[in-house]
């Protein structure tokens, strides 16, 4: 027999595994379960996306591309980021198309961690930061963030956390879970702090496209002085409702994405050549499409940020991504004992908020990517369950 | 208004109290933005999106392209309007192009729709030339696709 776990490399044996897998299993196998778990769009992919990458299919295109990605799509990233941003970045140079903007922020870590060295987490925040941290030998730093913050990282958290041993902050802004974003003097007083060290900054901003209430996204990489220092992440995923399609993108410092390049040529070689074409058609002409589901978005967000606070329960306002993040805490329940229970008594599955790390105690995760007539349905459920745990 | 608008020409079954919800206004100020929006005939109607081929009901459509002689001082309205006024006679268009009006007309038969055109819309003094063609199947109408398979097939709980 052999000995599997003494085979295995010890840090990957570290890394806990999700928590709530359990908890999915559940939830995936009830008949009648309303879900406001999702992380993706409920959008399909808009038309002239896929039927670009049909077209490519037809006309065989189905080889490998360069590592980097199809210069054709880093010069319409570069494109779109100029329009939207007025920051330019060189597609021959500075832009990785990448599986995933989960794969970009495997790369820029494992690029820039040696062992030993300290990256600082914003919580809550997506899942996979510091399993990549780890992964690279790195001591991911917990910065919790707060409600009254509005959830943002505040310069004086950021300064207390730096040591010489810091390497990298990452700024996972607009927030899954949280829906809360950074405007620019927040950024401003974040890029202070930064000013005159090396620490590198990992900007995830997957969910720039979809920011609300007139308020515009500002990428950290436009902050005077942090281009030098700022890998940006985005993708696909969120604003074009792409999931499937696992492409993303990092632009940032030539050296660094020629290293991240390196990394990826051996890895994957290159991301997936369908959805590269899809893609170019996405940044070249859809526009219109992402502000259509925008808009729905927004319809949602309001539709479900007023029914959690009608029932009673305080719901810091999002501002981005798709997702609520009420407080539960008053209802004398954990997070995880809230979700198991009105999983199991009304057959609605929502995230709990520790599942994004500690700091999510006391809050779930409920994502608007429904229908209104869905997340009303969810909402009458959860309204149902506050008010008999109230009244006890 | 231009949200009420949008929300409603997606729905228009949807309530006020949602709509309020869905743009953080009062039911009051929906009911009354709809009622403006009535009066002025923004909104001009409300209808039900209806599939017959699912019911027993026997239902043609024909599309009729119509070619006129304007009528000095009325233009294409008053014909338009002589058209428009038959029950049958579901939708009317003034196109650009070869053709000058573009009619739906709804009938129980082919024959019936043939014999209407035949009968009264052909034989209008203004009326230059008709061209009748037949609705086999519809696949969308009113950016709703009859049939969608469409479906939901995200897992329950990603992160």
């Amino acid at each position: 027999m052999i000995d599997y776990q003494g085979l295995m490399n010890k840090t990957v044996l570290k890394i806990p595994p999700s928590g709530i897998r359990k908890f999915f299993d559940l939830a995936a196998q009830m008949e009648d379960v309303i879900s406001l778990g999702v992380g993706e769009p409920d959008f399909v992919t808009p038309w002239s996306i896929r039927e670009a990458g049909i077209y490519s299919l037809e006309k065989g295109r189905t080889h490998y591309t360069a590592n980097a990605g199809l210069l054709e799509l880093r010069q319409e990233c570069a494109a779109y980021m100029k329009r939207k941003y007025d920051i330019s970045y060189d597609p021959k140079s500075e832009i990785l198309i990448t599986v995933g903007g989960s794969e970009a922020i495997d790369l820029m870590l494992r690029t820039l961690i040696e062992p030993g060295d300290e990256v600082l987490i914003p919580e809550p925040s997506f899942v996979c930061y510091k399993p990549c941290t780890m992964i690279s030998g790195g001591v991911p730093v917990i910065i919790e963030t707060k409600e009254e913050d509005e959830f943002r990282l505040t310069p004086e958290q950021l300064r207390e956390k730096i040591t010489d041993k810091t390497k990298v902050l990452i700024l996972p802004y607009p927030n899954n879970p949280t829906g809360a974003v950074m405007p620019r003097e927040n950024l401003e007083a974040i890029a202070e702090v930064l000013r005159g060290t090396d620490i590198m900054v990992l900007s995830d901003e997957i969910y720039g496209e979809l920011q609300y209430t007139g308020s515009k996204h500002v990428p950290f990489s436009t902050i005077d002085g942090m281009r030098e220092r700022t890998v940006l992440i985005n993708g696909f995923s969120k604003a074009f409702a792409m999931t499937g399609w696992r492409l993303g993108y990092a632009m940032g410092p030539a050296p660094v994405i020629k290293m991240m390049t390196k990394i990826h040529q051996f890895g994957i070689m290159s991301s997936p050549t369908t959805s590269q074409y899809a893609a170019i058609e996405a940044l070249k002409s859809c526009d219109n499409d992402v502000a259509v589901m925008c808009n729905e978005y927004n319809y949602r967000r309001r539709f479900i940020t007023d029914g959690f606070r009608k029932m009673g329960l305080s719901c810091f306002e999002p501002l981005g991504a798709f997702y609520v993040f009420p407080r539960i805490a008053g209802l004398g329940m954990t997070s995880d004992e809230f979700c198991n229970r009105l999983l199991e008594e009304e057959h609605v599955a929502v995230v709990p908020g520790t599942a994004f790390g500690r700091s999510g105690e006391g809050f779930i995760r409920c994502s608007y990517a429904y229908s209104v007539e869905e997340i009303d349905e969810a909402l009458k459920r959860i309204e149902r369950f506050v008010k008999k745990y109230s009244e006890k | 208004m231009e949200d009420v608008l949008r929300i409603l020409e997606q729905d228009s079954t949807r309530s006020n109290k949602n709509i309020a919800r869905m743009l953080g206004i009062t039911e009051d100020e929906v009911a009354e933005q709809i009622s403006e929006l009535e009066k002025r005939n923004v909104i001009v109607g409300y209808k039900t999106l209806i599939n017959w081929d699912k019911t027993d009901r026997e239902v043609v459509d024909a599309f009729i392209e119509l070619k006129i002689t304007p009528q000095r001082g009325e233009g294409f309205d008053k014909v338009a309007e002589r058209i428009y006024k038959y029950p049958q006679v579901k939708t009317v268009y003034l196109m650009s192009g070869t053709h000058d009006l573009a009619v739906m007309i709804e009938g129980r038969t082919m024959k019936e729709v043939a014999l209407f055109v035949a009968e009264k819309l052909a034989p209008m003094d203004s009326v230059i030339s008709t061209s009748t063609s037949f609705v086999l199947k519809k696949y969308k109408q009113e950016g709703i696709v009859f049939e969608d398979d469409e479906k939901d097939t995200r897992q329950v709980i990603t992160l």
